[in-house]
Order: C-alpha cells, then sequence, then structure tokens
C-alpha cells in the first residue's frame, strides 16, 4: 500500500505543482476556476482514454509512438506557455491602464486563460495516464492486497494534491506584484524544461542524436530519483545529467520567450517598478 | 533592449539548425528484453560502450509496466501484452542500473557498458 501510495503521489505531484503555478498566475482573473477545473477533466478523461489504447500507441512509429505523443504535447504545453508570457507582456500595460481609466474590472484574461487550461490538461493527462495503468494493473491483479494498493493510490492523490494546495498557498501570501513575477519566471523555466523534455523523449525514441553526450552530472547534490529532484524537475527542467541537446534547447526557449516577451512589451517606461505582470489584485 | 530581437532571432535560427541534425538514428546493436511475472528477463544486459543500441521489450504480463532508468534517461510505458524499443544514447563503460516502475520490489535490471 506504501508503495502504491509513493508511486501515485510521485505522478499526481507533478501535475499538481504546474496546476498550482497556473492558479496561482491567474489570481484574480475571473473564470480561472472554470479554466482549471475543464483543464483537469478534460486531463483525466485523456488519461482514460490513452491508459486504454496504451497498446496501440506505442505500436505506432516502429514502437516508439509514446515518445512521439510525449515529445508532441510537451511541445504544445511549451508553445502554450510561450503563448501566455508574451501575450501579458504585450497587453500588460494596456490592461493596466483601462483598469486605471476605468477604475477596475479586468478586460480580459480570456486568452491566456485558455492557454493555461491547455497546460493544466496536458499535465494531467501524461501523469494520469501512468496512474490509470498502474491503478488498473492492480485491480487486474486483484485479490486483497489489490484493494489495499488501490486504497494506498487514493491516498497518493490526496497527498499529492496536498502539496499542490501548499506550493498554491505559499505563492498566494507574497505580496501580489512580486509574487506574479515570480509565477512569470516559473513559468517561463517550466516550458523551457518541458521543451528539453519533448528533446529527451526524441532522443529515446532514436530521432535526434545530435549532442547526445551528458554535459554534466550532479546527481551526487540532487538524484532525479528524489523527490526533490522531482520537485525541480516539474518545476524548471532540472535532470542530474543534462546533455548538450537538451541543454541547447532549453536556453534557445528561455531566450525566445524572454526576447520576444521584451520585444512586445510597450516602450513606454512605467514609474514605478515595470509592471511586466498587471493583473490585478483582486480579492476572490 | 533592442539587441533583444535579433538575439531571439538569431536562438531561432540557431534551434533550426539543430533540427537539420535530427536524423533517425542508426542503432548499432539490439537486444531484447522480456517481462514476465513482473521480472525482467535478462536481468542483466552487456552492450558495447560509446554505440547506440536499442532494446526491443516484450511485456508477457497482463498488465503494464513502466521501463525506467534514470542513469538511461530513459522512461517508457509497454502495455500488457505489448511490445515496445527504446533506444540507448552511447554510453560510457559502466553500470547503468533499470527498473519497472510499477513493480519496483522485483523488477530490477542493469546494463552493462563494456
Amino acid at each position: 500500500m506504501l508503495a502504491a501510495l509513493l508511486i501515485v503521489f510521485r505522478e499526481v505531484i507533478e501535475a499538481g505543482l504546474i496546476i498550482g503555478i497556473v492558479l496561482a498566475a491567474t489570481k484574480g482573473v475571473v473564470g480561472r476556476g472554470r479554466m482549471v477545473l475543464l483543464g483537469i477533466a478534460a486531463g483525466v478523461f485523456g488519461a482514460c482514454l490513452l491508459a486504454a489504447g496504451a497498446g496501440r500507441l506505442g505500436a505506432a512509429f516502429a514502437g516508439n509512438g509514446q515518445e512521439v505523443f510525449q515529445a508532441a504535447v510537451l511541445a504544445i504545453a511549451t508553445l502554450m506557455l510561450a503563448w501566455h508570457t508574451i501575450w501579458m507582456a504585450s497587453h500588460g500595460r494596456a490592461i493596466a491602464q483601462e483598469m486605471r481609466a476605468l477604475g477596475g474590472a479586468v478586460s480580459d484574461g480570456r486568452r491566456p486563460l485558455a492557454a493555461l487550461g491547455v497546460v493544466v490538461a496536458i499535465a494531467v493527462l501524461r501523469e494520469g495516464s501512468e496512474v490509470v495503468l498502474f491503478l488498473y494493473g492492480i485491480a487486474l491483479s486483484g485479490g486483497a492486497s489489490g484493494w489495499g494498493m488501490v486504497a494506498g493510490g487514493a491516498l497518493g492523490i490526496v497527498a499529492g494534491g496536498l502539496v499542490a494546495a501548499l506550493l498554491y498557498g505559499g505563492l498566494i501570501v507574497i505580496p501580489v506584484g512580486r509574487m506574479l513575477s515570480l509565477t512569470g519566471g516559473l513559468i517561463t523555466l517550466m516550458a523551457a524544461g518541458m521543451a528539453a523534455q519533448a528533446v529527451a523523449f526524441l532522443q529515446q525514441a532514436g530521432f535526434a542524436d545530435a549532442l547526445s553526450a551528458p554535459v554534466w552530472n550532479s546527481a551526487a547534490v540532487l538524484s532525479d530519483e528524489s523527490i526533490a529532484g522531482r520537485l525541480a524537475h516539474s518545476l524548471v527542467g532540472y535532470t542530474a545529467e543534462p546533455d548538450g541537446l537538451q541543454l541547447l534547447v532549453y536556453a534557445v526557449t528561455l531566450a525566445t520567450i524572454w526576447g520576444l516577451a521584451r520585444a512586445v512589451r510597450p516602450r513606454t517606461r512605467p514609474r514605478t517598478h515595470p509592471a511586466s505582470r498587471p493583473r490585478p489584485a483582486a480579492a476572490e | 533592449m533592442r539587441i533583444l530581437l535579433p538575439l531571439a532571432l538569431a536562438a531561432l535560427l540557431l534551434a533550426a539548425s539543430a533540427g537539420q541534425t535530427i536524423v533517425v538514428a542508426d542503432d548499432a546493436e539490439s537486444r531484447d528484453l522480456v517481462i514476465k511475472d513482473h521480472v525482467f528477463s535478462p536481468a542483466e544486459i552487456t552492450v558495447p560502450a560509446g554505440h547506440r543500441v536499442a532494446i526491443h521489450i516484450k511485456n508477457m504480463d497482463a498488465t503494464a509496466e513502466e521501463f525506467d532508468s534514470s542513469a538511461l534517461k530513459v522512461e517508457k510505458v509497454i502495455a500488457g501484452g505489448a511490445s515496445g524499443t527504446v533506444h540507448l544514447r552511447p554510453l560510457a563503460p559502466g553500470r547503468y542500473k533499470f527498473e519497472g516502475e510499477y513493480h519496483e520490489k522485483t523488477a530490477q535490471g542493469v546494463v552493462i557498458a563494456q
């Protein structure tokens, strides 16, 4: 039961962290709760479909269908996170000015909201399909120990959800301005991490051969298997032994999002600190 | 700040040129691995160091297994009764542990590169 709890916890926490950050980043935006719930529901539904079709998907692309699929959804999530960051940079000041003129009321947060909903759905889909496969396997083998493990799995989901809630709670007590630039930074790092992970899947499928030698090994400091290593992996794409291609893609993604966000940001300098994230601190 | 747009463009170009080197890998060798009763056989796989190796995994169990190794940087779900292939990067000589994440107690193995 403890083993089941740990396995499910590890999967749930990865999706949970992403949801926690998305929720914090959209604090005060109308409709974000519905967006996140929709994303989770779509993700759970997709995870069941994906688990049911795992055999057929795996057989595609000469036995590499799963890697191609994972790389594709990670690429989509990267694009959505990039879009959100860049959109916020370009519309930030306009929204802030409008709010000053009209005295409150968020005019539009919908487009980046949809993008973040997709990211939530993909996170739940990826981790959820593994949970479904694992729990289904236990259910198939049956027996009394089987039910204990199902209970462990359920506890794992609850525990993962709690950690996500803690992260969210921790983020939203930070003063809003700083919290939003922090979550903005986290979202950019998360996007870069997802892009690098997509590359790792393509390498595993044998589609990417260049620069495959590990550049460093920091497993002694933070191993991939430790819970902290896994958290760092989902948050900023940490891996103990990155190779050249992964690092290159990570850096290029960071530079591209950061550069484009700078380029589209309105030129006039605000008098106070640069309002990269202008969303209001409206009460929930 | 104006230099950032060219910087982003240069980054995109770099990404595009990296993309061109992406070709289907030519595996030097391949190995077969079977999962049955949540145990890998063989549990030890010897491969030549410095070469790409494909491992064809066949899952004879009714339930899914995740072939997982952070040392090999591979994670792949193999559905019950299904097969799959993982491609190992050229390895430095050494021992690389792998496991079945859904049955860690029994599903353990090691790739030995020499």
